[in-house]
């Protein structure tokens, strides 16, 4: 039978459900955290572009576009996640 | 940046936020599918899929000069991104001359780091002045 989810302010999410998949090959974590180390303050921050919604328009962003520009760029789990 | 598409974007800013800002959100809401951006970022949670709440504070070189991530039932304090970004563009107006010190806030005294200030910063910051 279904449940209910509870709402709350993570996004809901499944995935497959019973054994856990067995854990990828060292080498791919390894470059896993590697990539994450590169963040850091003080060091240059990792160029991208993405689509976006701005005031009735579909756009593309580009970081290096703003180059010039303090910029907040903020992560979140989703839209209508409450907080 | 979230991993919703612009469309759900819209949806949110049309339905919800333009209720709670005039004229909706004055910034670009970006669309993060897979994860791909928040990872090289750090902040994507590969488990529940999704981005944790991660802030970066990008300077005018494109260097990031702070950053803040929490999960997610706790929001942000934007006073305080705000205080963060004033700091960093007095530092920056200065060339690294000055420095501001804990709970510096716009009007408050900035310190300017030498020789001279060794040992000496007790005699012109006071403690409370880190508080409001």
């Amino acid at each position: 039978m279904a449940k209910e989810i509870k709402a709350g302010c993570a996004r809901p999410t499944g995935g497959p459900v019973g054994e856990k998949k067995k854990k990828a090959p060292v080498k791919e974590e390894s470059m896993i955290e590697e990539v994450r180390s590169m963040i850091k303050v003080g060091q240059k921050a990792p160029d991208f572009s993405a689509p976006a919604y701005h005031k009735g328009k579909f756009i593309s962003v580009q970081l290096s576009d703003y180059l010039g520009k303090w910029v907040v760029l903020c992560f979140y789990p989703g839209d209508f996640t409450f907080v | 940046m979230s991993i919703d598409s612009v469309f759900v974007h819209k949806m949110w800013n049309d339905h919800e936020l333009s209720k709670m800002v005039k004229g909706g959100v004055p910034f670009a809401m970006l669309s993060d599918a897979g994860g791909k951006v928040g990872s090289v970022f750090g902040v994507y949670d590969e488990d529940a899929g999704v981005e944790t709440r991660g802030r970066f504070i990008i300077d005018p070189d494109g260097v990031i000069q702070g950053y803040e991530v929490l999960t997610p039932p706790v929001g942000r304090n934007v006073s305080e991104s705000l205080r963060q970004i004033q700091a960093f563009q007095v530092v920056r107006k200065s060339k690294g001359t000055e420095a501001t010190p804990s709970g510096w806030k716009p009007g408050k005294m900035t310190l300017k780091p030498g020789p001279d200030l060794v040992g000496k910063v007790w005699e012109v910051w006071k403690t409370n002045m880190a508080f409001d």
